[in-house]
């Protein structure tokens, strides 16, 4: 199983990409423990933000970028987790977003974290990511994990502290894993209807052709 | 093989100078290009089409047909005609019009076209854009091969009793290409009818243009119009020449991080390294086109994007001299060399379309 963690947090070290790390260990854990092993492949939105703009104003994937996008289209779950930049994702995330190839997460097992400096932003998790992910048909565990300032320090949240909740939602992500027998997104190559149908006539081959001599 | 230019038709304001052409004199300018261009000794103009500023070309038989009667060889082509927004009707009437003005000296692109506004313009949706491309080309096909045409179609009203005039030089319609990027729906309509395929890959990575043509070549075989490398294949290209490389990259640096095309994006060592843009000597222009063919097979047609950007015309005809004098009899050579037995070098001329009729 291939687990992609994509993390859009911009400082290093960043406490964006340390969620996203004790996400992919606990879904690693929990795969475990079913008798499944896992790796992990981590995307750092920071060191492809670059190739990320350009792909917004030239239209293609250059750079480190294809091989990005080639992994999420490939993965078997994704864990992606952002900063909390005003009451949204990052602008960083949401264009990486805008540029994955269309399909490629129709049915993805998929675990959303995010972190902010208080508890206080925690429900953009639920207002604005989870729809984002929803729209891209991608299938998001109910628990999606929010790490603020304090909780990596324990005093966040005393009765559902955050280990807590990353364990729960590593096995959630595992069982979806697990349940999901993920179509890949159809090549665009082998999908297209032969040329009859989409001219919606029986005839299979066209008579003369245009081409010249004797091709 | 051939080897030729091509327009976008841009109006883009010189980042050296702060000049920008108007309307007029950038429809000059383009008339000056393409007849420099046929007495250089290139093979193609091709001119594209569109209908919103900052282009010009919105006319292309109009330009083309001034064309036919002022230049002498050269091949008058279009990259693209839009199959969506256009009429088949007027199209089947304006470029059987050309061909007789050319004497057959044209052959013709078709393309979807990438602005939205134009359909809802021109009465369409773009979400019906390839059932547009399939249904009007169908129909344009029927327009030049049957002298009365009874049609119902769903994108058109029908026609009963129609017969499109003039007729096609000798009884044979133009030789037509298909122009798609990233649609492999479009591919398989070449391959269907055994046209031509284009592949306008000067702002894509090669990886993608080879997958393109691929499919195409297979298809083709598997419609058995020829085997799979007899397909007629062409490429998009640009390049800014230069005797010396150096040069050629401090001139062309402004218009490329300028230019709304592709400026202020990635630099222009990103982009020279991703896509077929190449600045600098004739020998690197040569180098790096005579490698295409490993990507793509042997093809049959190179156009170059040369006017573009806001260069100035005098500049754009130096490149022309340089391709034509310096790029294009080596890289011919080279090709030809390489050429497998029995694909053809050309696509298909009018002449070799009127002598395949005939046996």
């Amino acid at each position: 199983m291939k687990i992609v963690s994509v993390s859009a947090g911009l400082n290093q070290p960043s406490s964006t990409r340390l969620l996203a790390d004790r996400l992919s260990q606990a879904t690693v854990a929990a795969l475990e423990t079913e008798g499944t092993t896992a790796t992990v492949e981590t995307i750092e939105l920071r060191d492809l933000a670059h190739d990320i703009t350009n792909a917004l104003v030239t239209g293609f994937p250059a750079g480190q970028l294809p091989g990005a996008l080639g992994e999420i289209t490939n993965a078997n779950g994704i864990i992606a987790v952002t900063p909390i930049f005003t009451a949204s994702y990052s602008g960083l995330f949401k264009s990486f977003v805008d540029i994955l190839d269309r399909g490629s997460l129709t049915g993805m097992p998929v675990l959303l974290g995010a972190t902010g400096g208080t508890a206080r932003h925690s429900l953009a998790l639920d207002y604005a990511v989870r729809p984002l992910f929803t729209y891209l048909h991608a299938d998001v565990v109910t628990t999606a994990v929010f790490a603020a300032t304090d909780d990596w320090a324990g005093e966040g949240d005393s009765v559902n502290p955050l280990p807590q909740r990353i364990e729960r939602a590593g096995r959630e992500l595992a069982a979806k894993i697990l349940a999901a027998g993920r179509e890949r997104p159809a090549d665009p190559f082998t999908a297209v209807p032969d040329f009859a149908d989409l001219l919606g006539v029986s005839a299979a081959t066209p008579n003369g052709g245009n081409a010249a001599g004797s091709r | 093989m051939q080897f030729g230019v091509f327009s976008v038709s841009d109006v883009t304001t010189d980042p050296t100078t702060g000049e920008t052409p108007d309307d007029t004199e950038r429809v000059r300018s383009m008339i000056t290009i393409a007849q420099h261009a046929d007495e250089a000794g290139l093979d193609v103009f091709a001119t594209g089409e569109h209908h919103n500023p900052p282009f010009v070309a919105s006319s292309p038989t109009t330009l083309l047909g001034y064309l036919a009667a002022s230049t002498r060889n050269i091949i008058l082509s279009t990259s693209t005609t839009l199959i969506t927004t256009n009429d088949p009707v007027k199209i089947a009437e304006d470029y059987a019009m050309l061909q007789i003005l050319s004497n057959g000296r044209m052959d013709l692109m078709m393309g979807r076209g990438n602005t939205g506004p134009v359909y809802p313009w021109f009465g369409k949706d773009i979400r019906q854009g390839i059932p547009l491309a399939i249904e009007n080309y169908a129909l344009l096909r029927r327009l030049w091969d049957e002298d009365v045409v009874d049609w119902e179609g769903k994108l058109r009203t029908p026609l009963h009793g129609f017969t499109s005039v003039p007729r096609p030089l000798d009884g044979v319609p133009p030789f037509v290409w298909h122009g798609s990027i990233r649609s492999p729906e479009i591919a398989e309509q070449a391959a269907y009818y055994g046209d031509g395929f284009f592949h306008n890959n000067i702002f894509w990575p090669m990886s993608h243009t080879r997958q393109m043509v691929e499919f195409y070549r297979q298809r083709f075989e598997h419609y058995e119009h020829g085997r799979a490398d007899q397909a007629i294949v062409g490429l998009g290209g640009q390049a800014f020449i230069r005797k010396n490389s150096q040069d050629a990259w401090n001139e062309f640096r402004p218009y490329f991080d300028n230019a709304p095309v592709y400026g202020h994006g990635p630099s222009m060592e990103d982009f020279t390294a991703s896509t077929p843009l190449t600045v600098g000597s004739p020998q690197q222009v040569i180098d790096r086109y005579a490698s295409m063919r490993e990507d793509v097979g042997d093809y049959q047609r190179q156009l170059f994007l040369i006017d573009h950007a806001g260069l100035p015309l005098k500049t754009v005809l130096e490149q022309i001299d340089i391709l034509a004098e310096e790029v294009v009899p080596v890289l011919r050579k080279e090709m030809e060399a390489k050429r497998p037995e029995g694909v053809p070098a050309d696509p298909p001329s009018h002449a070799d379309r009127v002598a395949a009729l005939a046996s």
